[in-house]
């Protein structure tokens, strides 16, 4: 199983010189199983540079995983090339609602006046799924979704193939009112899905000074996340959902953060950046 | 590929956190009736500490705490309104006697209501009660 960063900004596209390493575009990572299923993790601005890619190949069927359905995980299927193909099987999969259906939610985006195009007038064959309450499977790749700590629906990913796991698990504030240290794992929101893992996708949104600011936004500190990466026991750390307002240099001391509390080898724990292939 | 590990659902997480930071006693239960949590609250109430009382079964803490009526007629499990709200799936609330762990009685109102993640996924039911005094 492989998986390439296409964006890891949150919130809100950043592209400009202060960002250029690690990248502007919002959430997208494109992982591909043992037997080249192409699965998709969420579609924010980087979808549309994955889908160029896509159609080069071409892909005959796609499957996207939405974490929940705020803008920035979501703003870039209009723009995702293989939705525009009558050739492309896509499946979206995404949060239940006790409210409405995962296409009515999907629409209220993808429809004017917030986008010209009504998402049932794409050419492709879509078809929609509430992420199972029990693992399922694509293709040779095994997948769980959770409930995670985030406002509104949300959940995050498990993806299990050839012995060796992923986790997804962005936009998540595990530690809200809650000291990650002291309760039991069985306490912590995502620990089923990150136990574990091989690679841990993880959001890491705020410094510890700015999370002070932002107690219940859904995004956790670095401490936050060291704490996480330490009480699920993954192997490798992979910080995402970016701040916007975080430029290059401010993540590189983002890491540094981590691994100061969470002392492991320096290449267990890197900073996302978009064009990034990471082997799991 | 790793066994799956344990976590409660993020519903019981957000109750138990949510019942944590509350000065009224709080009661949570899972779909069978044994304990998840109950507050500081609720154990000056009940004369128990949680670690104590964590994963009592519904027929271990009936015995213990013995609810009963105003007549002093015993309430069994599906009557209560934690019961209640288990396995007729809604809300319940109602006035009861229970004893505490050092003898004393209490009357309390109690009022629970089943915990959904889903419309057809009870995981368990959550109940608030507070002492109230003789009519």
């Amino acid at each position: 199983m492989r998986a390439r960063i296409w964006g890891c900004r949150g919130s809100i596209a950043a592209p400009g010189p202060e960002t250029i390493r690690y990248g502007g575009n919002t959430s997208c990572v494109e992982v591909r199983g043992d037997d080249g299923e192409v699965i998709v993790l969420d579609a924010g601005t980087g979808a549309r540079p994955l889908g160029n890619a896509l159609m080069r190949e071409p892909v005959s069927r796609v499957d996207l995983l939405l974490t929940h359905l705020h803008v920035d995980h979501l703003e870039g299927l209009g723009m995702f090339g293989p939705i525009w193909s009558a050739d492309t099987e896509l499946h979206i999969w995404g949060p239940p609602s006790p409210v409405a259906s995962l296409d009515e939610r999907i629409a209220t985006y993808f429809s004017p006046p917030l986008f010209p195009v009504h998402l049932s007038e794409v050419p492709a064959r879509v078809s929609f799924h509430d992420a199972p309450r029990q693992p399922w499977t694509i293709g040779s790749v095994t997948l769980s979704a959770h409930p995670i700590l985030h406002p509104g629906a949300t959940v995050g990913y498990r993806l299990e193939s050839g012995g060796r796991t992923l986790a997804y698990v962005t936009d998540h504030e595990p530690a809200l009112g809650t000291d990650l240290d002291a309760v039991g794992t069985s306490w912590i929101s995502g620990y089923a899905l990150a136990h574990d893992a091989d690679v841990l996708i993880h959001d890491c949104q705020y410094t510890q000074e700015e999370y002070a600011a932002h107690v219940g936004w859904g995004h956790p500190s670095v401490a936050h996340v060291a704490a996480f990466a330490r009480r699920a026991d993954v192997d490798r750390l992979v910080m995402f959902h970016h701040h916007p307002e975080h430029a290059d240099d401010d993540l590189d001391a983002m890491r540094g953060s981590v691994l100061a509390d969470w002392p492991v080898a320096a290449d267990r724990c890197i900073v996302a950046a978009e064009g990034a292939e990471i082997e799991v | 590929m790793a066994a799956p590990a344990a976590q409660h659902h993020l519903v019981l997480i957000l109750a138990r956190d949510f019942a944590s930071r509350l000065a009224t006693p709080v009661f949570l239960v899972d779909v069978r009736g044994a304990v998840i949590y109950f507050n500081e609250a609720a154990e000056r109430v009940l004369g128990r500490p949680f670690v104590e009382g964590a994963g009592m079964e519904a027929d271990e803490w009936g015995r213990l705490f013995a609810p009963t009526d105003d007549e002093g007629d015993p309430v069994g499990f599906t009557e209560l309104p934690l019961g209640v709200a288990i396995i007729e799936r809604h809300p319940d609330h109602r006035m009861l006697r229970i004893r505490s762990v050092d003898g004393t009685e209490r009357r309390i109102e109690v009022t629970a209501f089943p915990l959904f993640a889903h419309e057809d996924e009870c995981l368990g039911a959550i109940a608030i009660f507070w002492e109230t005094p003789e009519d």
